[in-house]
């Protein structure tokens, strides 16, 4: 079997499989066996024990997840599935890849997790500027619904699910899951108290489980698979194959699908990417899109899977990497990252809406040559202020994780910033 | 008054969805697709159409980058300026199409051509700068390219 399963049938520069050449590459044979052969309880069961971790950048148990959703005959109905396809994490291009390149595993994914949480509606949540991938969804979702695999009795099994698609009008914070079931509803898309938790009381009240969409492609292949060959396709302890990016001053910018944890920092970018352009040097990286810590030089021999990210002290996230060269200016980056935190807070809570406008505000003083040097401690304490537990959301602890690593290992960049009084790369 | 157009592409959203309210989203933007912006009128009626206040509309619609409040002229180029975008020299692109096109961000040529709109990432961040002229994707931009793209949208 393939040990890339998710980018198997993605050619690139042509159009996607259409729903005959999915079939005969062996398309919708997983929808097949887990709906005829196997219970809603054993799917989940599968996905549980693949240790596939959510792809969405929380590498939350996918499993775990779906073992919240009330099941049984009195379970409240309708419940939901949501496919989270709202990829507006900057530095992140991988579900553009996958809803692209192969549309109907989407769908297929879709409808067998919609299976094993017995979901009546599913909606893929297609973010704004994704016009390509909205077409080709489309006749997906049409071919999968003339075959027969969509809307009632499907394959004669007694299984009905209508899947929809709605494309965002364009904001960040959709991408947070309860903030993305306000914006389905019709509301201003800012986040929900939590608990209770979409899986209990989600989109209308109602049972819901979202799911990023490289994680939703990776459910058929468990099911075809199998639990240990899906588990052996990785190099550490959690299950698969990942898609894994660079962008930035690098040769050959782009996607691979590789065995989870089964590459380096280092790796990516010299064998993957082909190096760096133009004789410039590697300072540092976002490992998995701006809502990550930077990893320099000591860090570019771990390995990329979620738990050897962490130790090195940042998250894997997304999986695709931004790099920093020599010739731009940390102290540059970091600002814009800031700005588009503080452009995209949904303005709901005080520290986030308050406090990454100021931030931004310093950062941009420093970078401009009127900064002092009791502002590299006060964005310190800023960055304490609006880290993990002080939000209604994780917004902004994601936004200072760049800010706060950035200010430990370019501290250099920064204090002379103040003292030259402008910005050494003008 | 709605276009008895745009009042059946609505209501159209409304049963598909089976909310009423859910179809918000989609109203505002059947109005942007037939009016280029939503105009004031435009957003009370498709409140009305889709069951909200005006108020509930505009709170919807204030929410949304892709929601123009204001008018906006016949293409509104989307610049990403985003980290990856920034890295490969998106600052330096847009000051070129400011230039080139006389206007500030937000701004819309005098000829009603363009409008010039900073957006963040547009997911090809391996292909960077990038930007987006209604629903073309255009990459690995330089300003000479940008020059000739800009002829093609009249």
């Amino acid at each position: 079997m393939t040990t890339t399963p998710l980018t198997q049938n993605i050619r690139p520069g042509r159009e996607p499989l259409s729903l005959k050449e999915y079939e005969a590459a062996g398309g919708y044979q997983a929808l097949r066996k887990a709906i005829k052969e196997l219970s809603p309880t054993d799917v989940q069961t599968m996905v549980k024990d693949a240790r596939l971790l959510g792809r969405g950048g929380a590498g939350f148990p996918t499993g775990l997840k779906w073992s919240f959703v009330p099941m049984g005959p009195d379970a409240p109905r309708p419940k939901y599935l949501l496919c989270n396809a709202d990829e507006m994490e900057p530095g992140t291009f991988k579900d553009r890849l996958l809803i692209e390149g192969d549309p109907h595993q989407l769908v297929e994914g879709m409808i067998v997790a919609s299976y094993a949480i017995q979901a009546d509606v599913a909606f893929i949540f297609l973010r704004a500027q994704y016009d390509r991938g909205a077409e080709r969804l489309r006749r997906a979702i049409a071919e999968a619904y003339s075959a027969g695999y969509l809307g009632k009795n499907i394959l004669g099994t007694g299984f009905c699910l209508e899947l929809q698609m709605h494309e965002s009008a364009g904001r960040y914070i959709c991408g947070e899951e309860t903030a993305l079931l306000n914006s389905l509803e019709g509301r201003r898309a800012i986040p929900r108290t939590k608990p209770p938790f979409p899986p209990v009381v989600g989109l209308w009240g109602k049972p819901t489980v979202v799911q990023n969409v490289e994680t939703i492609c990776n459910v058929p292949h468990i099911v075809n698979g199998g639990v240990s060959w899906y588990r052996a396709l990785s190099r550490c302890e959690d299950g698969g194959t990942k898609i894994y990016g660079v962008s930035g001053k690098v040769n050959r910018p782009g996607a691979w699908e590789l065995p989870l944890g089964g590459v380096t920092v280092r790796q990516l970018i010299e064998e993957r990417a082909g190096g760096m352009r133009d004789g410039l040097k590697c300072r540092g990286v976002l490992p998995g899109g701006a809502s990550t810590d930077f990893l320099v030089e000591q860090h570019f021999d771990t390995p990329m899977d979620f738990k050897s990210v962490a130790k090195a002290g940042s998250r894997l996230g997304t999986g695709t990497m931004i790099v920093l060269d020599d010739q731009t200016c940390p102290v540059g980056m970091v600002l814009n990252l800031t700005h588009f935190f503080a452009t995209e807070s949904c303005g709901w809570c005080t520290p986030c809406r308050e406090g990454l406008p100021y931030m931004e505000n310093m950062l941009r003083a420093i970078e401009e040559g009127r900064g002092e040097e009791r502002d590299l401690a006060a964005l310190e304490e800023h960055c304490r202020w609006l880290g993990p537990g002080m939000t209604f959301c994780p917004l902004a602890p994601g936004a200072v994780e760049p800010v706060q690593s950035a200010l430990k290992y370019f501290r250099d960049d920064f204090e002379r910033h103040v003292r030259e009084k402008r910005c050494p790369w003008r | 008054m709605l276009t008895e157009t745009e009042r059946r592409e609505i209501e159209h959203e409304v049963q598909t969805l089976g909310h009423r309210r859910a179809a918000c989203v989609e109203a505002l933007k059947i109005v942007q697709a037939h009016r280029v912006w939503v105009d004031d009128e435009g957003l009370r009626d498709a409140a009305a159409a889709v069951g909200l206040t005006t108020a509930e509309m505009d709170n919807v619609a204030t929410f949304y980058n892709g929601v123009f409040r204001r008018r906006i002229g016949r293409h509104a180029i989307l610049v990403c300026e985003s980290v990856s975008c920034f890295v490969c020299g998106c600052e330096k692109l847009f000051e070129h199409l400011k230039k080139r096109l006389a206007i500030d961000a937000g701004q819309t040529t005098a000829d009603g051509r363009f409008t010039l709109v900073p957006i963040c990432c547009l997911g090809c961040c391996d292909r960077g700068p990038a930007m987006v002229i209604g629903k073309d994707l255009h990459t690995d931009l330089t300003p000479e390219k940008v020059d000739l793209i800009l002829e093609r949208y009249s």
